[in-house]
């Protein structure tokens, strides 16, 4: 039985390999709560970068039940808004997004953050080991490389952390878990939509991909500093977060053992 | 004069059990309360009732058991059944967060099929 849905999800997967679909459309989820003064600047760079790619794409802005301007001040901008009633958390807005890119038949999927430390710019170097076809998920990285990493102490030591617990879990060196600036193929995408992560997504998504036998890259980026707000993981909170994260990234290992 | 105060407490006892019976039978009955939550208190109301009637019970179980004072027996049963329970409520708040977290993401995708149908073609 197992095996027989296996070889379905393999047959659907060839199915809807970018490789051998006609289509060639790409899509841009970005979950915002509570961005209303950097979305729209946010949503126009991601808009021009996607212009140069020549390539079918649309930008789908989830609004998580943000309580400020969000949602108005991405009406008139080019993009598909999608709003949630009420707060649900980054990685159940993120999903939503996910589920309607699946419906619109996109192959590719960027995944960037709404308060613009994402450079849309570099989307096009994310893409380019998925159109090689030598990963399934990618990942930006301000680590690699020379990326400026303008950190604090404590934030340093939390990703550190978490590197070598990816690095015990999934045994591959991941240098920039919690980076919310990824790209994914078809494959990726359908994972998502079948199951992801709700609260802090990023590092338990890298978990559940590496334990489907996705090939996960990392490649440099250069990240801005925030263009307004503050971070969703303030240092009281950063111990919890740790925590909770690591809970859930040794839960996903144990579901996902065969 | 010795019979009187245990007599006391243990018709205070019934009564406040029956009652607590009556109280989450109306619950039920007026559909408040769900017949899956339900049974745990009707049960934990049974077994009140059941030492009320039967006070050596107390004792006979400590003594089985090896609790040198019988009476907390109580506490530490009482205390397990509420850690339980409120260890089910938990489950039964993440179950409800789930369902509500998809109820959410599809009202979203059915506002914005609503919204593309009425306004824009």
């Amino acid at each position: 039985m197992k095996k027989a849905v296996e070889i379905c999800g393999l047959i659907l997967y060839v199915h809807l390999d970018p490789m051998h679909s006609m289509s060639d459309h790409i899509a841009v989820v970005i979950a915002a709560y509570n961005e209303e003064d950097s979305i729209r600047a946010v949503v126009a760079e991601v808009r021009s970068a996607l212009e140069g790619l020549g390539r079918e794409s649309e930008i789908i802005v989830v609004n998580d039940g943000s309580t400020d301007g969000t949602a108005s001040a991405v009406r008139g901008s080019d993009c598909t808004l999608l709003s949630i009633a009420y707060n649900v958390g980054k990685g159940a807005a993120s999903q939503l997004g996910f589920r309607y890119a699946m419906k619109r038949g996109c192959d590719t999927v960027i995944q960037l953050d709404a308060d613009g430390q994402h450079p849309a710019g570099e989307i096009c170097r994310l893409l380019e080991p998925l159109r090689q076809a030598s990963a399934d998920v990618v990942i930006g990285s301000r680590f690699m490389g020379n990326g400026g990493s303008h950190s604090t102490f404590g934030r340093r030591i939390g990703i550190r952390y978490f590197n070598i617990l990816q690095g015990i879990l999934i045994r591959q060196k991941i240098t920039d878990s919690t980076s919310g600036f990824r790209a994914m193929n078809r494959r990726g995408l359908a994972l998502c939509v079948e199951q992801y992560p709700d609260q802090y997504p990023e590092p338990e998504a890298i978990v559940l991909f590496r334990r489907h036998d996705m090939r996960i890259t990392e490649v440099p980026v250069t990240m801005n500093k925030r263009r307004a707000g503050h971070s969703s993981i303030d240092a009281f909170d950063s111990l919890l977060y740790m925590f909770n994260v690591t809970l859930a990234m040794l839960m996903t290992v144990l579901r996902t053992h065969h | 004069m010795d019979h009187i105060v245990p007599l006391r407490i243990q018709i205070v006892s019934i009564i406040g059990s029956v009652f607590f019976l009556m109280f989450i039978g109306r619950l039920i009955l007026k559909g408040k309360l769900r017949e899956e939550y339900a049974i745990v208190w009707v049960v934990c109301t049974i077994l009140l009732l059941v030492l009320s009637f039967w006070r050596s019970a107390l004792e006979v179980l400590a003594a089985y058991l090896g609790v040198y004072y019988a009476p907390s027996l109580i506490f530490m049963s009482a205390l397990f059944a509420i850690i339980v329970f409120l260890v089910h409520l938990s489950v039964v708040a993440t179950k409800l967060q789930h369902q509500n977290t998809v109820l959410a993401q599809e009202l979203a995708l059915l506002r914005n099929e609503l919204h593309a149908a009425k306004g824009g073609h």
